[in-house]
């Protein structure tokens, strides 16, 4: 067990409940804050955490036995724990102002993964922060510190079981640095996103037939032989078939088509094509795995979904293409 | 996941050096087996932590409990009294670290390590006490920091500096809450009968041997600062327990009788003065001679000892007036007097026949007095601390045979002969002389100052002081007891020193400890009202206390809040940065705005591209910018333009 997760140890306590509520009726949920959050002290809100109500209890207690035994030094070590206490409610509040949030990239993940969103936290002060933790509500929390005057990128992994835009809404940055009597926390909601594709089929589904339609068929073999033109460059192309002469003389960047390729395998991967039997979801995911087996094969392909369809195409940007178009599918689009 | 995991090695030493320190003033203190079973679960948790083996199961560890319970009953006969509460705490704690299994549970025991820490101040609460709580306090903060480092431990030196940072910042808040919280007069409830430990001191008895014991302790007994320090202030007799009954040996007190008014003749103006009384475990408070009026909570006794309502279990300030020259007691009842000359049959026989000798040639009480005096002063009596030991017959034996003795041997028999003689005579003890500190000017006696006179009744003069002491040694008297026993009588050694260095060390230190007392020991509900009373505030209730408590720690949270924020805060930009900026957010607005990695040059040219109508003051912007930011000579009135032109363009 790591032994520093102080904020993710408060946060798993009773008092979650309590400050979701607080928070919530604080901060109704917004829409979510374009550009950098800069968490400005009015925005940090401070509790004791169950560690402090146990130290103030424990103050107490000492405070009643100095007076009854007529402690001075009593009362002196009692003030000097009680000053340690309200001192490090401010630490731990400094801790967290102003500091900056943006969102960072993300990669789309299948589902069933966890989502992988990159937060970035920016220090503009002079002091360090240290032990932060970001957590979505269904998250582990993410803990991190950030330098005086630079910055930390944050990786919070957010379970994504679902296919479609992965909002995961607003998150809270906390610490209960530096005693861990308190806790500081800011609810954020920063715009990020995750696309999340279906979840491949598992289990033996083959590809559907190649389909001859084009009338060459699959004698023309698979080499990538024959040039057959260029077209404009496309992210995820093969460096190998851009036509580095054309780069080289100052033009923009193209890849060579071949015919080979366009006429090894041409294979549309239609929804029609999976049994109804299955439900939505589960064509979805057989249609995604086609998609990565074609794309895996070198095959040129296409998706027919009701409503939406991706031409025939190949390469990297192809599949994201298809595999967008499988997440972002809606059932009534038909 | 194996709950060994808890903590990592270096963790786990922290916090098990942490418990050892609190636990390790306790030591000396407790019972033998408690230290072993300690030290014992600490290195034994030690070694689990290291070996990352298993953590006993609920089973072995109820029994340990069981028997450090066991172990507490035994020793204690109960588990309730102050110091069974303390060594079943301290096992109690040692045993939690076993029982460490969640963060939760450390948590506990650094809590638990701050509450140790305070039960040492029952023992002692000196200046050394105090600092070696900051070095344990500042560990165990430190060691909870280190649980909330989400880096692994590593930078040692970073965890100990917020440590020390957190305690430094909370001394400002101890101190307003040390001065200002309402205090309040304990106990709150019945304090539980403390174990007396022999302390050393006055009692209620005196044989010969008593104060000659006293007179090798270096201990004070009580400080006194006078309001002016009088000239004769070695000479001042401070009174003590009063004795009546003579059994042949042992003079003990009578009951105490209460006297709730009491006439006397003043025959000098009286002083005042405060006295600060170690603890003695008994009643009694000592004041000079005739007191003429009484601290609180005190009574005087017929025979002018003021007696505390409770026994004195703590220093004790109070403040006093004595009268030093007086005549008082003239109208003493008769019984009273019958009981000043009570003497057991058949002891000091030719004691009593030299009396009563002195007494048929003497004209009255005065002659007679005289004559005793007389009898000490010729008759190569000795004053020392190493009186022969006396046997049956006391006062005879050292009277006519051993010649030798300390002021309670001459008390003892002066009374003797006083009262064959038919002279109402009574023992004083209490203490004689003392030193003054030059550092602060206090009066400190010891208890090797302690001394036994006696008081005589004499008709239309009342009870008047004699000490027959000096009529063998008036160097004990006039200058103290160093200067009057012999050089090769045992004394403390500190105070025989002639050495100048360590007697101004010695004062010195004795004056920072007598600060201490009175300042921070001694900061008690009535001390806290002077205090605050000589700030001009008049009668300040506990209303405007926690008032200014808080008021006071407000400010000073808000100080060191505010001074935060600006650390925290991206640095404030310098005014020429700020108009500029002020400049470039301006023509944001208006759908211009500036490129990362535009200058103020560049910018003003795509800005005069965009409005060629404002080319002039867009120009002039630039130019004073440039100026004040690049140029070498710019005039003080050019940010106040610049300043100027942005508004204009607003």
């Amino acid at each position: 067990m790591n032994p520093d997760s102080g904020a993710a140890r408060d946060s798993r306590g009773l008092n979650r409940s309590l400050r979701d509520r607080i928070g919530e009726w604080i901060f109704p949920t917004k829409a979510p804050e374009r550009g950098p959050v800069i968490l400005s002290q009015r925005r940090v809100y401070i509790l004791p955490t169950r560690a402090g109500l146990l130290y103030a209890l424990t103050l107490v207690l000492m405070l009643i036995g100095s007076i009854n035994y007529n402690l001075s030094l009593g009362f002196g070590l009692t003030f000097l724990l009680a000053g340690t206490g309200i001192v490090s409610m401010l630490h731990t509040w400094r801790n967290l102002a102003h500091v900056e949030l943006r969102a960072g990239r993300t990669e789309p993940v299948f589902a069933g993964d966890r989502a992988r969103f990159h937060v970035l936290a920016v220090n503009p002060g002079r002091i360090a922060r240290l032990s932060l933790a970001i957590q979505f509500t269904e998250s582990d929390p993410e803990q991190f510190d950030v330098g005086p005057r630079s910055e930390t990128e944050v990786r919070i992994r957010v379970p994504a079981p679902r296919r479609g835009m992965l909002r995961p809404g607003r998150f809270r940055v906390g610490t209960t640095f530096p005693i861990g009597l308190f806790y500081a926390w800011a609810n954020v909601h920063l715009d990020l996103a995750c696309l999340v594709y279906p979840a491949p089929e598992s289990g033996n589904v083959p590809l559907p037939d190649v389909q001859a339609a084009s009338g060459r068929g699959a004698a023309t073999g698979r080499g990538d032989e024959d040039f057959a033109g260029l077209r404009d460059y496309h992210a995820g192309d093969s460096p190998r078939r851009i036509a580095w002469k054309s780069v080289a003389r100052g033009e923009a960047l193209v890849t060579k088509v071949f015919a080979g390729s366009v006429a090894a395998a041409e294979l549309w991967l239609d929804f029609a094509d999976t049994p109804p039997a299955l439900g939505i979801e589960q064509r979805l995911s057989r249609l995604t795995r086609w998609v990565l087996e074609a794309h895996q094969g070198g095959l040129r392909y296409g998706l027919r979904l009701p409503g939406r369809h991706i031409e025939l195409g190949v390469g990297e940007a192809h599949k994201t293409r298809c595999l967008e178009c499988l997440a972002l599918f809606q059932p009534g689009d038909s | 996941m194996p709950a060994t995991d808890t903590l990592d090695p270096r963790r786990l030493a922290a916090l098990i050096a942490s418990v050892a320190l609190v636990m390790a003033p306790h030591a000396a203190r407790v019972p033998l087996w408690t230290t072993l079973f300690c030290a014992l679960m600490l290195a034994a948790r030690f070694l689990i932590g290291w070996r990352r083996r298993p953590l006993p199961s609920k089973t072995v560890l109820i029994l340990l409990a069981a028997a450090a319970i066991a172990g507490v009953a035994l020793s204690y006969r109960t588990l309730f009294g102050r110091d069974s509460g303390v060594v079943l705490l301290l096992a109690l704690a040692s045993l939690k670290l076993l029982e460490m299994r969640r963060i939760r549970d450390v948590n506990v025991v650094i809590i638990l390590c701050y509450f140790l820490t305070i039960t040492n101040f029952f023992y002692t609460q000196t200046i050394p006490t105090a600092l070696y709580s900051i070095g344990v306090v500042w560990m165990i903060t430190a060691t909870l920091v280190s649980l909330q480092h989400a880096t692994p431990v590593g930078r040692l030196r970073s965890i100990a500096t917020t440590s020390g940072v957190l305690l430094l910042q909370a001394i400002p808040v101890m101190l307003l809450l040390f001065l200002l919280f309402p205090r309040v007069q304990g106990p709150l409830w019945g304090l539980p009968q403390i174990q007396h430990s022999a302390r050393t001191g006055l009692s209620d008895s005196m044989s010969p041997g008593t104060i000659t014991q006293l007179s090798l302790s270096d201990e004070i007994a009580f400080r006194v600062q006078f309001e002016s320090t009088p000239s004769n202030v070695q000479q001042l007799y401070w009174r003590g327990p009063v004795m009546w009954d003579f059994d042949g040996r042992t003079w003990r007190t009578s009951q105490p009788v209460r006297l709730s008014v009491w006439r006397y003749e003043s025959l000098a103006p009286p002083i005042n003065y405060t006295v600060t009384l170690e603890p003695h475990d008994d009643r009694w408070l000592f004041l000079i001679d005739l007191p003429a009026s009484l601290p609180p909570d005190s009574f005087l006794t017929r025979d002018y000892q003021v007696l505390s309502a409770r026994p004195i279990r703590e220093r004790r300030r109070y403040d006093a007036q004595s009268v030093i020259s007086y005549r008082v007691g003239e109208e003493t009842l008769r019984g009273e007097l019958q009981q000043a000359l009570v003497l057991p049959d058949g002891v000091a026989m030719r004691a009593r026949a030299l009396a009563r000798q002195w007494q048929a040639e003497s004209a009255d009480a005065q002659e007679v007095i005289q004559r005793a005096l007389h009898h000490f002063g010729t008759q190569a009596f000795v004053y020392t601390l190493e009186p022969p030991p006396l046997e049956n017959d006391p006062v005879d034996q050292f009277l006519f045979e051993t010649r030798a003795g300390f002021c309670e041997h001459y008390a003892s028999s002066f009374a003797v002969l006083m009262r064959a003689a038919g002279i109402p005579t009574r023992i004083v003890t209490g203490y004689l002389g003392g030193e003054i500190n030059p550092v602060d000017g206090f009066l400190i006696v010891r208890q090797s100052e302690a001394h036994a006179w006696t008081e005589v009744w004499i008709d239309n003069q009342g009870w008047v002081r004699v000490d027959p002491t000096a009529a063998v040694s008036p160097l004990r008297i006039q200058q103290g007891i160093t200067s009057a026993v012999p050089e090769t009588d045992p004394q403390p050694l500190i105070r025989r020193t002639r050495i100048e260095w360590i007697r101004q060390m010695r004062h010195a230190w004795d004056a920072v400890t007598n600060s201490w007392n009175q300042w921070v020991l001694g900061y008690t509900p009535e001390q806290q009202s002077r205090f605050l009373n000589s700030f001009g505030l008049p009668r300040i209730g506990w209303e405007e206390m926690v008032v200014s408590l808080i008021a006071g720690t407000g400010l000073v949270l808000l100080g060191f809040g505010l001074t935060m924020l600006m650390r925290a805060r991206r640095r404030q930009l310098d005014p020429v940065q700020r108009s500029w900026t002020r400049f470039v957010d301006l023509m944001a607005r208006r759908g211009l705005v500036r490129r990362p990695a535009e200058g103020p040059v560049d910018f003003t040219d795509r800005a005069i591209a965009r409005f060629p109508e404002l080319e002039q003051k867009l120009r002039t912007i630039a130019a004073l910018y440039i100026r004040l930011r690049y140029g070498e000579r710019s005039e003080a009135r050019d940010l106040e333009n610049l300043n100027l032109e942005i508004k204009k363009l607003a």
